[in-house]
């Protein structure tokens, strides 16, 4: 084909919009692009239209961060696939993506941004890039050192809040993504995934999609933390497994306490009952043990949920506002508790 | 670009050949321009903090191994944390070959300079400080390295933490030396940690001046083989500010030198006096607790060759003021629980501390008896003397 005739079809293939692939190169660099759009992990300005094999998924139990919205997705490159490893982290491949962006709810239900956090699985382990959104929405710039935004949102029940958000930087993202020395994904955990979103099971519809492989049949999960058909016990455990396990767990950044709040930890003085406190300081509220069976009022570990305070409130980052409503299960599971 | 405002990148022939020195000063957005040094810094880089007050606004961190961070002075760098929103500390160092030297941290809400499962941490001629004096809102501890192996806390002086000053938990292999600690609910702890030198401090002013404590359901216990030697420990005296439910909650205002289950600890050569509860405390873990790798008891501490004045004229724990009067107006120089033995357990004959002073036993024979069963006696001296080896740090442990 003569050149001129060539760049014509490269032009006309441009010009009908046929959808540019995902930049695998950009993200395998050493260094994060300047901007999300570089990463071509969307279709549009916005991020709302995900690009081939970039599939969004749903938690059972998610995280809480300030009644902020969020939407993720599973970037997984052509011929590869995340293989099902037990009820834990899926085994997400090298040139893999985490896509978590957050944000408010409009009544339309898309999402006012504000900002969008990228887990990129490279060669030698996973990097954290928090992008932070401008005031149309139209453009995510890199933001390593982290940033405060002034935002308003609503809460749970729609009550409106006016939030200053704190954009954790690429440390910080270590502050909870840590296992031993590594950073490491939290939310896609098996468990966590096994149940409908949107209309059908998320590791039926990333299987089906050929971006997970190897789940098996009855795969455990986690309860929703919401479903009042579980067990108070179940579902107190699994907020606190999706909201504290990630640092107070054996090899986490809260290791140190020997508080373990995972699904795995048994019941016993590593979850907190009668456990007084090693390096909590006035952190402890006055209270003797993190959980004191029967009372909530006596256990440190709602006196910490409770709290703004910075030094005292759990988590230490991510949260500006009390979880009412988490915080409500939990004191309803340690009052039930003899 | 106001970051490129802020930090200018000067070449400086240090080693590594292509070491950088990053230097910040006060400015705008003091939060932005430290944090990213912290984060852009290369391994072999210095961070070179300009004399003036940096006003932050959440905590800082540092992530890259072999990095120094280098103020003007600890009267002249200073970070205050006085509008802090966010955290749980100041600083905290997760890299390894750290060496953080001639700072100041103010008024964190939370704890001052904590490095979390680091190896060769440094911490040199800093100061930190809450400066509205001891308050139970301050933060807990002052310079925290834990989980931590070759610890060198050196120089520095730490003010009216709601814990411990200077601690140092479930660590290997740590030297702390001529600090100065004040106003603390515990001057320095060594916690959960084996192989510790403590010398050449001065712990005065607090509520106990030097801790060495060993406690139940944590990753790392048997804490053993500490040294403190050559310390000044006089006039604590500062009435417990800690918030209840932590263990230092329950140490009695006016401590010397308490050691609290652990193992292999010599007490040596530290001038003791102006303690009014006791110059050397020596007890069990007396709490209720479910861990069956977990030994209450402190065995084989050794105390010997101290210079004491007047210590335990005003026991401050519950009975103490009966006890004093009982042993004619006044605490021996060392108090001991007189607990050899906890559980189902056989007795334990390495739980009598040796000690060249008079000493006094409670008597409580079993981990966890109320002191008011306490039968006191006296105890006679005994001949002790130095068997642990000094800590010996890496070739290349950082210094300053």
């Amino acid at each position: 084909m003569p050149r001129a005739a060539a760049l014509l079809a490269a032009a006309l293939l441009v010009a009908s919009a046929a959808p540019s692939a995902v930049n695998d190169a950009v993200l395998a660099g050493a260094a994060a692009p300047a901007t999300l759009a570089e990463t071509g992990l969307f279709l549009d300005d916005g991020a709302a239209r995900p690009n081939a094999r970039v599939v969004r998924y749903g938690l059972a139990t998610p995280l809480f961060s300030d009644h902020a919205d969020k939407a993720r997705f599973l970037y997984v490159p052509e011929g590869k696939t995340a293989r099902y490893a037990g009820e834990g982290l899926l085994d997400i491949p090298v040139g893999s993506v985490l896509i978590k962006h957050f944000g408010f709810a409009r009544a339309n239900g898309s999402l006012d941004l504000i900002e969008t956090r990228l887990l990129v699985h490279q060669a030698d382990g996973w990097k954290a890039w928090p992008y932070v959104w401008n005031a149309d929405d139209s453009a995510a710039t890199l933001k390593r050192a982290g940033a405060r935004v002034a935002v308003t949102g609503h809460d749970g029940a729609g009550k409106p809040l006016a939030l200053d958000w704190q954009v954790p930087n690429v440390n910080q993202c270590k502050g909870c993504h840590a296992a031993g020395d590594a950073l490491v994904p939290i939310g896609p955990k098996a468990r966590n995934l096994n149940h409908d979103f949107q209309g059908e099971n998320n590791l039926a519809r990333l299987s089906r999609l050929g971006l997970v492989s190897g789940v098996p049949e009855n795969a455990p999960r986690l309860p929703d933390w919401k479903d009042g058909g579980e067990s108070l016990e179940h579902r107190a455990r699994a907020y606190l497994d999706v909201n504290c396990g990630h640092c107070h767990k054996p090899d986490g950044p809260a290791s140190n306490s020997g508080l373990f709040l995972t699904w795995e930890t048994p019941s016993g003085p590593n979850i907190g009952i009668g456990k007084g406190p090693v390096a909590a300081g006035r952190g402890s509220g006055g209270r003797m043990v993190s959980i004191d069976p029967g009372h909530p009022d006596r256990s440190i570990l709602t006196y910490r949920m409770e709290s703004t305070e910075p030094g005292v409130m759990m988590p230490e980052l991510g949260r500006t506002q009390p979880d009412e409503a988490g915080t409500a299960l939990v004191r309803a599971w340690i009052t039930a508790m003899r | 670009m106001m970051r490129k405002a802020l930090l200018a990148f000067l070449l400086i022939s240090t080693s590594p050949a292509w070491a950088k020195t990053i230097a910040v000063a006060p400015g705008e957005n003091d939060q932005e321009a430290l944090q990213t040094a912290l984060i852009e810094a290369q391994p072999g880089d210095v961070i070179q903090l300009a004399a003036g007050t940096y006003r932050l606004t959440n905590g800082l961190s540092l992530d890259v191994d072999n990095v120094t961070v280098r103020g003007a002075g600890p009267g002249a760098s200073v970070l205050s944390f006085k509008g802090q929103t966010g955290a749980g500390e100041g600083l905290l160092v997760t890299s390894d070959r750290v060496l953080l030297t001639g700072f100041a941290v103010e008024d964190t809400k939370g704890d001052g300079i904590k490095a979390k499962g680091v190896d060769r941490i440094t911490m040199d001629n800093l100061r930190i400080v809450w400066t509205r004096g001891p308050h139970k809102d301050n933060g807990a501890y002052g310079l925290y390295p834990v989980e931590a192996t070759n610890v060198l806390v050196q120089n520095s002086e730490v003010v009216a933490c709601s814990d411990a000053g200077v601690y140092v938990g479930q660590s290997e292999n740590i030297i702390v030396r001529n600090n100065r600690v004040s106003f603390n609910v515990a001057g320095i702890e060594i916690e959960n940690s084996k192989h510790a030198d403590v010398y050449g401090n001065l712990a005065h002013h607090n509520t106990g001046g030097i801790l060495v404590f060993d406690l139940p359901n944590l990753p790392k216990m048997g804490g053993h083989s500490t040294r403190i030697f050559s310390n000044t420990v006089v006039d604590n005296d500062t009435p417990n500010f800690a918030p209840p439910g932590n263990i230092v909650a329950e140490v009695p205002q006016g401590l010397g030198i308490m050691v609290m289950a652990n193992e292999n600890v010599e007490v040596s050569g530290n001038r003791i006096e102006g303690n009014r509860t006791a110059a050397v405390m020596v007890v069990s873990y007396v709490r209720p607790f479910e861990d069956a790798s977990y030994n209450p008891l402190a065995r084989n501490v050794r105390i010997f060759g101290n210079t004491l004045g007047r210590n335990g004229w005003d026991p401050k724990f519950p009975g103490g003021a009966e006890l004093a009067a009982a042993l004619g107006g006044g605490l021996p120089p060392v108090m001991w629980d007189g607990v050899t033995r906890f559980g189902d357990k056989p007795d334990d004959s390495t739980t009598t501390p040796a000690s060249d002073v008079p000493m006094v036993s409670l008597g409580l024979a079993v981990a966890g008896t109320p002191p008011t069963k306490a039968q006191p006696a006296p105890v006679a001296p005994a001949g002790a003397s130095a068997t642990l080896a000094a800590v010996v740090l890496p070739a290349d442990q950082p210094m300053p």
